[in-house]
């Protein structure tokens, strides 16, 4: 990298300022407004969002903790969250173990269907979904969200776990039969320890995903409020702003966390497939 | 192998390993049946209901929907009033492509080519981070810097430019009494919602530019910037086609950044909202949130010609 660098300034092509000042004024736009979030959680200021913050308190954080609409919408969205992730890990590793192992007629064609759901934009799934129950007469209920919820999130575990089988070596299963093993056997102590990891990145990205979604979930969730539906609420018809501040910071932590912890359960293994060929 | 050949001990396991070893289209079936009949029952299906619901259309006067195939309820999208809302959603989605791609490319190519291993991971999770927090959240973020007694016009006060934010407001259709509820404002959000989308293929492809024919180019005598306009830029088209596809198609099908920021002239996504919900007219909503697919399988057919599918 860096005689690349010297090659560059050899050449006359360092970077100019204009493009400096502009790489950095998209950084900036990027990340100042979470900074923003973060810090109009402790105002003082209940009406308005006026700048600069009239003070700081951590009132509104023992608020927030005692409301229980806001605790029953955290509820809802965990149950919805758990059930669309288990549902996504069992669809979506099947999925990738019958497309890796395999190679049959319409093969691509079923790649498109499974990459479908978030190809599309939400809200032709979410009218998509509407319009099937409206035709089906189905009732809203917490099942109708997580039949919506676990239709986008198969292709998140199945994208993982795909990468993973790609990366393993073909060996290591031919190996463990001709030691002996039936295929189940395989599946546990060979492809199951190697998959564990892209596994359970693949089920944190969904249950974020999950917890995250807002659009699909307007189309199939009535009146039910998860914890996005109750933040869009209350910002289309705001009770006390200060609380909405207080949850925006919750949910912006709660979806940090597993994303974050996928990056370093899969990291390692990008490095290691970088450098072994 | 017969089943005689098997060892008297063997396990019901390796008697089912065997079945499917000898019999690999069952073990493709076995697998591939629930996670197809999934997608295939409650997604293609509840496509297929999108498209039916189009067909059929809600009686005036009863105000129930008539199960009757029609063309009527998606002739009503050609009525003056819902080509407005389809035109200006479709200038908006261009415009925030065109902005996105003015403020992406510079970052992309500053990360591609100039920034070093560390820089270029710091970039990277600079990028990522705000497309990994909440969508409501980021949203509500520029809500609160838009606001009229925000930070933007504290910034601009200070500066001594509160005149200019004055006079792009006074501008006619695109502004208004204050940005969170104007044209720029909606655009604003737009652009900072799906950068990131914009800014990794473009990234992508400004990395894939060889160096060697970067190297040719000045060794020909080029400058550098002939060596940007002839060499960099025309190799780096596939990568904004690619990322445009993303910035375009989310802006089309987005309802939620118009309904909290900007003026109240409804977009696609907003009709489709509205239709489905408290009006009851499901067969109009379907009409509606079929443009954005045709809209994009016309921008999908002009991308790829650029190349755009190379470069995803």
């Amino acid at each position: 990298m860096r005689s690349k660098a010297k090659a560059d300034t050899r050449m006359g092509q360092r970077a100019g300022w204009g493009l400096k000042a502009a790489a950095g004024f998209g950084l900036l736009f990027l990340n100042l407004p979470l900074g923003f979030i973060l810090l109009y959680a402790f105002s003082t200021d209940e009406r308005s969002f006026s700048f600069p913050l009239p003070g700081l308190t951590l009132r509104w954080f023992g608020v927030a903790w005692g409301r229980a609409d806001v605790w029953a919408a955290i509820g809802l969205s965990v149950q919805v969250a758990l059930a669309a992730t288990v549902l996504a890990i069992l669809l979506g590793t099947v999925a990738a173990m019958a497309m890796y192992r395999f190679r049959f007629f319409g093969k691509e064609s079923i790649t498109l269907l499974i990459l479908l759901p978030i190809a599309l934009p939400g809200i032709v799934t979410g009218i998509s979904l509407r319009a099937a129950f409206a035709l089906g007469d189905v009732p809203f209920s917490y099942w109708t969200i997580v039949l919506g919820h676990a239709t986008f999130c198969i292709v998140v575990v199945y994208n993982n776990v795909i990468a993973r089988l790609r990366r393993s070596a073909p060996s290591l299963i031919e190996a463990s039969m001709d030691l002996g093993a039936n295929s189940f056997e395989t599946f546990r102590y060979v492809m199951l320890p190697n998959m564990a990891t892209a596994l359970l990145a693949g089920g944190m990205l969904a249950f974020a995903l999950s917890f995250d979604e807002v659009i699909v979930t307007t189309f199939t969730a009535g009146q039910q409020k998860t914890l996005p539906i109750w933040i869009l609420s209350e910002l289309l018809r705001p009770h006390q702003r200060p609380v909405t501040n207080v949850v925006a910071v919750f949910v912006m932590a709660v979806t940090f966390l597993p994303i974050l912890g996928a990056y370093y359960l899969t990291r390692d293994t990008h490095d290691a497939s970088g450098t072994g060929k | 192998m017969s089943a005689a050949a098997l060892p008297a001990t063997a396990s019901l396991g390796d008697r089912i390993s065997r079945y499917f070893y000898t019999r690999p289209t069952a073990g493709l079936l076995l697998l591939l049946t629930p996670p197809l009949l999934w997608l295939g029952i409650i997604y293609l299906g509840s496509l297929f209901a999108l498209l039916a619901q189009s067909f059929f259309y809600v009686d005036d006067f009863s105000g129930k929907t008539v199960y009757q195939p029609t063309l009527r309820t998606l002739a009503e999208l050609f009525v003056p009033v819902n080509l407005d809302i389809i035109t200006r959603t479709v200038a908006m989605a261009l415009v925030v492509t065109l902005v996105c791609g003015a403020i992406g490319f510079p970052l992309a190519y500053y990360m591609a080519r100039f920034a070093g291993v560390r820089a270029k991971a710091i970039f990277y999770l600079a990028v990522m981070l705000p497309l990994w927090s909440n969508y409501l959240v980021r949203v509500y973020a520029w809500k609160l810097m838009l606001a009229k007694e925000g930070v933007i016009t504290w910034v601009f006060g200070k500066l001594g430019l509160g005149w200019l934010l004055d006079a792009v407001l006074a501008l006619p259709v695109i502004g208004g009494p204050s940005l969170s509820v104007s044209y720029i404002g909606t655009c604003i959000v737009f652009v900072y919602i799906w950068l990131p989308y914009m800014i990794l293929p473009l990234e992508a492809a400004l990395e894939r530019v060889p160096r060697s024919y970067i190297e040719a180019s000045a060794d020909l005598g080029a400058r550098p910037r002939e060596t940007f306009s002839h060499v960099i830029f025309p190799l780096a088209i596939p990568g904004i086609a690619a990322g445009s596809i993303f910035t375009f198609s989310l802006t089309l099908g987005d309802y939620i950044i118009p309904n909290l920021v900007g003026s109240s002239r409804p977009f696609i996504g907003m009709v489709v909202y509205a239709y489905q919900g408290t009006a009851g007219n499901i067969p109009l909503a379907a009409a509606f949130a079929i443009v954005p697919v045709a809209v994009m399988a016309v921008y999908l057919a002009i991308a790829k010609r650029f190349g755009a599918f190379d470069a995803l």
